[in-house]
């Protein structure tokens, strides 16, 4: 029986329709590039560099794939579910190396490790001029720099997955006689999948737009290839028909994805949150827990930090100045809006596919995720020219036809173009908690709201988004701290005085000044601990 | 809606202030950073009045972004580090030619665009570092000769993809031809100590450290390290002083072609090569200065002189995507 379309639901389609096109738009410059083909730069790839980049990027993405599984899982279950000592602080510390930059940590990591670095040096002081380490700029130095600060997406979620789980089915599992180990794997962990997804996801394609990061390993992935094409051929064409073909395979694995979860089941919360601890460790098991929650929390973010600490007070602090105050007060801004902005973007996907889950929204939400995969100054050079398009075809002559004395651009270096960036770069990243969020409120309750004669309008007010707070927090939180790690974008789009602290990192770190870059690299961190300490706080358990 | 109306309101008041801002304020946009420009800027601005606005970034964006902004771009002036990357600006019709006697006496020919359309600002050379624990000066001669195989295990590169290494290779190729220059570069591989390095500090340190023993590298980056580490046992060798010369690459500007105030954009790169600004510019970053009539600071004479590779410096562009290539094919990511 075919129902009549109300305009509410045009509404949401709609709405979900907008959000993709937002999203197209710069997707569909990439694809104007492959209206002819440079044939002498595509066959010198073919025949000398792309096997060898799928091949290097494949194990990138199953390497940090499994290691942030491994990570954030284990920790997320340790944190969320048992008592150890030191679990108090672990809990909410374990997120702090998402105020890393993955650029960063890279630089501190061959800094620290290399052959020429301290410990190096030390070690051979102690055992001779022989003595090696396994050498940090590797496959395995990538994948463990790249796992220690993405991790964090998949600990995030999974944590709030695991505490949202409630007492009840554990218990009950323990009850039918499973041991607490079948009770992870048979329970906990399938009911936490899709927030354990949705966070793998986030990290790999982190991992496949990151730049910043593997040219300090110097590490070639398709990634360096789009930008080597560029700076080096500056074929901007191959380029971006090289991006799109990224994009596409990100799209099929996001298709994938999805329809695998389609076919496992989603549970609603439980009603009664946890309170207390499932499985109190004790003796050596407890020693362990906590060993182990704090050698990742040292590997991933004291150590780092502490190198950072060490050369700003060797060399960088002489840079500091009143031009920093703007360069944070910038960064927050420009975080802070952007985060707005793209959250209330996304909570308006996020409804748009639960309230009208048919094929073409589902579409329409998937490709609004995309942007995430786009290496950053790929997915700018593509609203750069769309914008520029707007200034030159429209907006100059609507100036001069109204009589400006000088008729300017006025989107292409504004702030609204920047924000616009960001919106679509991070959209996923407000997404995956919004929607996993979302799957825990059950539909009878809105249903419930709506037939005791409440309108759409309050329904959202009342119901979906003080449920979903926790889930706009998290979201809040991620894009607010991506941005203020974000660079490419920021670089090619920011308005004249915008400087951010990635922007002075990239000023530094391109001239080899690593040393000097502890400076912004530092603030940056400090900047971001503050957000993500009060935001895991609040979700923590009491 | 009134999303719509304030967006109105908003623009409105973008291009009111963007009509503001250009009565006398030149736009530079700058692929030599923020720290290497600011004080040249500043002393101009504390000259003239005239305020300088500036945006930084890689070169290729900046110059999709010149290319996509057309007409109507706010940018004045273009900068960039590299003679490939200025040759480059000047074949994608960036830059506006610029007749200057004041150019034309400061700078010497070889450091200028044929065409007018740029001008060299400061010198940097590509040369020889070498561990003075390690390796005596008299063992080593040219670029070529570290292909040798007396320096198997004992070499240091920094990666291909630096625009710095593709303007030697470009300009080996026109010296030495690409036969020559494919066996080179082979032998320089063969010779590697350790994976290429992702910059040239990181190479210098490795010497320091032991291991290796030679690297190829810009001048500046063994000035800072020397500076910050003044025992550093690392020196800088001049090669090829018997034939073509040291690898000199240059940093420099032009005027771009749709520039609002082509006259004020002008008398900014003309006092750019004077003496005054020459000494900052060059100074700040250790580099030479491109005005010949000028000293290199002590630090940097403390070098030695040495006779530099005259090769037209558009050579390194026209021959940039055939180096590019030529490296992706021997294997020098």
């Amino acid at each position: 029986m075919a129902r009549p379309i109300t305009a509410h639901k045009l509404r949401w389609q709609l709405t979900a329709y907008l959000a993709a096109a937002l999203v197209l738009m710069p997707l569909m410059v990439l694809l104007f590039s492959w209206q002819d083909i440079d044939h002498q730069i595509w066959s010198h790839l073919l025949q000398t560099q792309l096997s060898r980049l799928i091949g290097n990027t494949l194990w990138l993405v199953v390497g940090v794939g499994t290691g942030v599984v491994l990570l954030g899982v284990s920790l997320a279950w340790l944190t969320s579910l048992c008592e150890f000592p030191g679990r108090r602080w672990l809990d909410w510390a374990l997120m702090l190396p998402f105020a890393i930059p993955a650029y960063v940590l890279a630089f501190v990591m061959v800094g620290l490790l290399d052959f020429s670095g301290p410990l190096q040096t030390l070690l051979r002081g102690w055992f001779g001029s022989d003595f090696r380490l396994p050498p940090i700029r590797s496959t395995g130095g990538v994948i463990l720099t790249l796992v220690l600060v993405f991790y964090p997406y998949v600990y995030m979620l999974a944590r709030s997955a695991f505490m949202a789980q409630g007492r009840g089915l554990m218990e009950a599992s323990r009850i039918l006689g499973q041991t607490p180990w079948q009770g992870f794997w048979r329970v906990a962990v399938p009911m936490a999948r899709p927030a354990i997804s949705a966070g793998t996801a986030l990290a790999i394609m982190e991992t496949l737009a990151d730049f910043g990061a593997v040219s300090v390993f110097n590490y070639d992935t398709f990634t360096t290839a789009i930008y080597k094409t560029w700076y080096g051929f500056f074929s901007l064409q191959s380029a971006t028909q090289l991006a799109s073909l990224l994009l596409l395979f990100v799209f099929l694995a996001l298709f994938v994805e999805r329809h695998a979860q389609g076919r496992s089941k989603r549970f609603p919360a439980n009603d009664k949150p946890r309170k207390g601890a499932l499985y109190r460790l004790s003796g050596p098991l407890a020693w362990l827990a906590s060993s182990y929650c704090l050698l990742i929390l040292s590997i991933a973010f004291i150590i780092p930090v502490g190198q950072l600490l060490y050369w700003l007070l060797s060399s960088g602090i002489a840079d500091l100045d009143s031009r920093y105050w703007s360069l944070i007060q910038n960064t927050l801004l420009l975080g802070g809006v952007a985060a707005l902005m793209t959250v209330t973007v996304a909570i308006l996907l996020v409804l748009a596919q639960r309230l009208q889950p048919i094929r073409r929204v589902r579409t329409a939400v998937a490709t609004a995720n995309l942007g995430y995969a786009l290496p950053g100054s790929v997915l700018a050079v593509g609203i750069m020219f769309f914008f520029s398009f707007l200034d030159n075809q429209l907006v100059v002559p609507l100036q001069a036809w109204m009589g400006a004395a000088s008729p300017a651009p006025i989107l292409l270096g504004s702030l609204f173009a920047l924000l616009l960036a960001y919106l679509i770069r991070f959209m996923a990243v407000a997404y995956g908690p919004l929607d996993t969020s979302l799957a825990r409120i059950r539909p009878s309750l809105p249903e419930a709201a709506q037939s005791l004669g409440q309108s759409g309008w309050r329904v959202f007010w009342r119901i979906y988004v003080p449920l979903l707070l926790p889930g706009i927090l998290s979201a809040a939180l991620l894009v607010f701290v991506d941005v203020l790690k974000e660079m490419p974008a920021t670089l090619l789009m920011r308005p004249f005085g915008w400087d951010t602290l990635a922007v002075r990192i990239h000023a530094l770190t391109s001239e080899g000044e690593w040393t000097r870059a502890s400076l912004p690299a530092l603030t940056l961190v400090l900047v971001g601990l503050a957000p993500v300490i009060v935001l895991i706080r609040r979700s923590g358990r009491r | 809606m009134s999303f719509t109306r304030n967006l109105v309101v908003l623009s409105l008041a973008l291009s009111a202030f963007t009509s503001v801002a250009q009565a006398k304020e030149l736009v530079v946009y700058s692929s030599r950073q923020d720290h290497l420009i600011k004080p040249v800027f500043e002393m101009y601005t504390e000259k003239t009045g005239v305020k300088i606005s500036y945006i930084t970034d890689r070169e290729a964006p900046l110059m999709a972004r010149l290319r996509a902004e057309g007409a109507n771009t706010p940018a004045d002036m273009f900068m960039t580090v590299d003679a490939g990357n200025l040759w480059q600006a000047e074949e994608q019709g960036l830059f506006q030619p610029v007749q200057s006697d004041t150019i034309e006496q400061n700078i010497p020919e070889h450091l200028r665009s044929s065409n007018d359309m740029w001008t060299g600002l400061s010198l940097r050379a590509r040369t020889i570092a070498y561990s003075t624990e390690r390796v005596k000066p008299e063992e080593l001669s040219t670029y070529e000769a570290l292909a040798d195989e007396n320096w198997k295990g004992r070499v240091c590169l920094r990666t291909a993809k630096k625009v710095y290494n593709q303007s030697l290779v470009a300009t080996m190729l026109e010296s030495i031809g690409e036969e020559k220059t494919t066996e080179v570069i082979q032998g320089w591989l063969a010779n590697l100590a350790t994976p290429v390095f992702s910059d040239d500090t990181a190479l210098l340190k490795a010497i320091d450290a032991g291991q290796c023993d030679v690297g190829i590298v810009n001048s500046y980056y063994f000035g800072r390290l020397q500076k910050a580490e003044p025992d550093v046992k690392v020196k800088l060798f001049w090669p090829n002083q018997q034939d073509r010369g040291v690898h000199v690459n240059i940093s420099g500007a032009g005027v771009t072609k749709h520039a609002k105030q082509p006259e004020e954009a002008i008398k900014l790169l003309e006092w750019m090569t004077t003496e005054e600004a020459q000494r900052i510019f060059a100074d700040v970053n250790m580099e030479f200065p491109a005005n010949q009539a000028l000293d290199s600071s002590p630090e940097v004479a403390a070098w030695g002189d040495f006779k530099a590779d005259n090769v037209s410096i558009e050579v390194a562009g026209r021959h940039q995507p055939e180096a590019i290539m030529l490296m992706d094919r021997l294997g020098w990511n």
